[in-house]
């Protein structure tokens, strides 16, 4: 026992003193704030201010077109209008538009106009001509705006705990999020236990090392070792994105903006706002967080042996193709499958590719802020201890004969063999 | 009579269809530096291994020291594979401290015998270097330390000197020595049998998984004299009786085999009687005939 904690102790030490674990550290969080910040950034931004010269013969669109914060429309002459279309680049707008009549409109420039203009020149010209429309129809167009009337389903789960507010948006997010990181963290550390372990076969020490320990120990732990620094970066990251992006709002939006912001917040949205605050409430947090952190390292111990095994059956990374594969497409699958579950908590799929083991771990994070009874979540953790127990038992068996093998293609075939070999 | 060290009995280890020990039995007296020679996959790095309990028997017993072989044994074996090496990231004095430890030294005891042998041979100023900035040779020198590092009582050494060059070959070879006198039993494996005959007292040859010879080296080489004597005269038109066989001429360099019921005196007296001798001596075969001859006989 004391000898594996010697291991554990090397293998972490000496991945989160690497310049790359430091580096990744540091700017995992920073991309993440990027990302969560940057649109806000640029959205506040003031937008370049456009001008569309517009040429119409007969209609009149003009006096009804309103300018907006980055268009604004200008009436020309007749006379201008083959001057410009030799040579607006030169010239002070940006487009013109030629309107013949009510059903053809035609856009001018000297370069690709943006898709966002362009619709929303579509937008105004439609809303326009449906204005005409109902009011050559009769219809007045401020009992139209009248009856126009926003609805919001509240949704309440009956739970065992009493009524709570539910919301599918939030859920899908909690879900997707959950989903994708344990994923990416048995990817990520799982190929980081396989590359420790080619490590040692290339490097020729795992013979010194398995003279003093067992080869049991050795992979346990490796992957122990290895979940520390997937535990350590990941908390890190979590504290790190926190710190830089309440930062970065101290930064980059001062109090006012921010205040502004918050007031120009329509009815409508604030209503949302709330929503999602009722339905975070509404969620088990407690539960969804030893959730994670059981399927997190579940599906990492179950992944990890897989891998250690693979590494151990293999002399170079280059070699690992053949084997990895199968080890990766439960995993791909469980990822691809997370779209499909989200739509269908409850189905047949989701019950089952929350059942086994090799899905679980992504599935069941899935399923699991949209609820799950407990009777099923306890057979999906059973089933998982039981799965990683079996790999572990497994790969420890490949793992012990593999290291030895030097300079050998191990196939499929030999593989099988290892098994039954006596330790 | 002599204490065993190490007994093994009857060890047999398949893989799949390929046996690779079958049914050996090894004795090592302690004190003694055992060679432990074989061809390529005769089955003696299977051997060590299990020694080591990196692998387990398949059937056959191994006694320790006088008791069944257990895990906390190791503790008290030294194993240099013949495929070794190092963590390449690693700083020299950090990785041996490491080794050290999982050998079950405590700390400080690893430190400061770390420092020891480090000093002794001469490279305590790479205690902070990589491994990666290391020679070859350098690193073997490191890996030798942490073999030897927590005092054994049994060393066992899987083709020591390969990666040196003949300088440091003969320090690490003179470490060796050194341990022994101090008590320190060596199985040393190696295919190069001038090194065997340098520094071993006792040998087993394994062939096709097989023990074939085994014992103290003057009796095996003993056993292998075939009555062959090496003799230079200052002439070189030697012509014999039919008592005697010539077996090869370099000039006037003889090799000469006695016949049935014939003596070393008999060849003597011949050869004195015509011709001026310069050297007359036994051929002892060396363990490289040995060797070849024990293999091709199989």
């Amino acid at each position: 026992m004391n000898k594996i904690w010697l291991i554990i102790k090397r293998e972490y030490l000496i991945r989160v003193r690497k310049k790359s674990f430091i580096i990744m550290t540091i700017l995992g969080p920073i991309l993440m704030a990027a990302i969560i910040i940057l649109p806000t950034y640029l959205a506040m931004q003031g937008h370049d201010e456009r001008s569309i010269a517009l040429y119409e013969e007969n209609t009149a669109f003009f006096s009804s077109l309103k300018d907006s914060d980055d268009l604004n429309f200008v009436k020309i002459p007749f006379e201008e209008v083959s001057f410009l279309k030799k040579d607006i680049g030169n010239s002070p707008y940006y487009a013109l538009l030629d309107i013949k009549d009510d059903e053809n409109f035609t856009l001018y420039s000297n370069q690709q106009v943006s898709l966002s203009i362009k619709e929303e020149i579509q937008d105004k010209i439609a809303n326009i001509l449906q204005h005409q429309k109902l009011k050559e129809a009769g219809i007045d167009l401020q009992i139209l705006q009248k009856s126009n009337t926003p609805v919001e389903v509240e949704t309440i789960i009956i739970g065992e705990e009493g009524e709570t507010t539910g919301n599918a948006e939030v859920s899908f997010g909690i879900a997707f999020m959950c989903g994708i990181l344990i994923y990416m963290f048995i990817f990520m550390y799982g190929t980081m236990v396989m590359r420790g372990v080619i490590e040692e076969k290339t490097s020729r020490i795992v013979e010194v090392i398995i003279s003093s320990v067992k080869p049991f120990q050795l992979m346990m732990g490796k992957i122990m070792g290895v979940a520390l620094v997937g535990l350590t970066q990941f908390l890190l990251w979590i504290l790190l994105t926190l710190i830089i992006s309440s930062f970065a709002e101290i930064l980059f939006f001062d109090a006012s903006t921010l205040a502004t912001e918050a007031g120009e917040m329509s009815k409508e949205q604030s209503v949302i706002f709330s929503e999602m605050l009722k339905a975070v409430a509404g969620i088990n947090i407690p539960q969804l967080l030893v959730a994670f952190l059981f399927y997190f390292l579940g599906g990492y111990l179950l992944y990890s042996a897989l891998f250690a095994a693979v590494g151990a059956a293999v002399d170079a990374e280059a070699d690992t193709q053949q084997f990895i594969l199968p080890v990766t497409i439960p995993l791909i699958l469980s990822f691809i499958l997370m779209q499909p579950i989200m739509d269908n908590p409850d189905g047949v799929l989701a019950y089952w590719t929350s059942l086994i083991p090799f899905t679980s771990p992504i599935i069941m994070m899935v399923r699991l802020p949209f609820g799950v009874s407990n009777t099923e979540l306890i057979m999906s953790i059973s089933l998982l201890v039981l799965g990683f127990l079996a790999t572990t038992t497994l790969a420890a068996k490949i793992y012990r004969t593999g290291i030895l093998m030097y300079g050998k293609k191990a196939s499929y075939k030999e593989l099988w063999k290892w098994l039954t070999f006596k330790g | 009579m002599q204490k065993h060290i190490l007994i093994a009995k009857d060890i047999v280890k398949k893989y799949g269809n390929h046996t690779a020990l079958n049914h050996v039995n090894i004795e090592i007296i302690e004190g003694s530096i055992f060679g432990l020679l074989g061809p390529n996959g005769a089955g003696k790095t299977t051997l060590m291994r299990i020694i080591n309990q990196i692998i387990a028997p398949d059937s056959g017993r191994l006694i320790f020291d006088g008791n069944p072989l257990k895990r906390e044994d190791i503790a008290k074996i030294g194993y240099l594979p013949e495929e070794r090496g190092l963590y390449k990231k690693m700083k020299v004095g950090e990785q041996a401290l490491y080794l050290a430890k999982l050998k079950g030294m405590p700390h400080h005891e690893a430190i400061e015998k770390l420092k020891y042998w480090f000093s002794r041979l001469d490279i305590l100023d790479w205690w902070h270097k990589k491994v990666e900035e290391l020679s070859k040779g350098m690193a073997q020198k490191v890996q030798f330390v942490v073999t030897v590092i927590h005092n054994p009582k049994l060393l066992i050494f899987d083709e020591p000197f390969s990666g040196f060059d003949p300088i440091n070959a003969a320090i690490i070879r003179n470490e060796i020595l050194e341990l022994s006198k101090n008590g320190t039993t060596i199985i040393f494996s190696t295919h190069r049998m001038e090194s065997v005959e340098e520094i071993c007292n006792h040998i087993a040859l394994i062939n096709n998984a097989e023990t074939v010879l085994q014992g103290p080296i003057e009796k095996i080489k003993n056993d292998f004299r075939n009555n062959t004597f090496s003799v230079k005269l200052k002439a070189d038109n030697l012509i014999l009786s039919n008592n005697f066989k010539i077996l090869d001429q370099q000039g006037n360099h003889y090799q000469i085999q006695l016949k049935e019921n014939t003596t070393a005196n008999d060849l003597l007296n011949e050869l004195i009687k015509n011709e001026e001798i310069i050297s007359f001596e036994e051929k002892i075969p060396s363990m490289e005939d040995i060797f070849i001859k024990a293999v091709k006989d199989e």
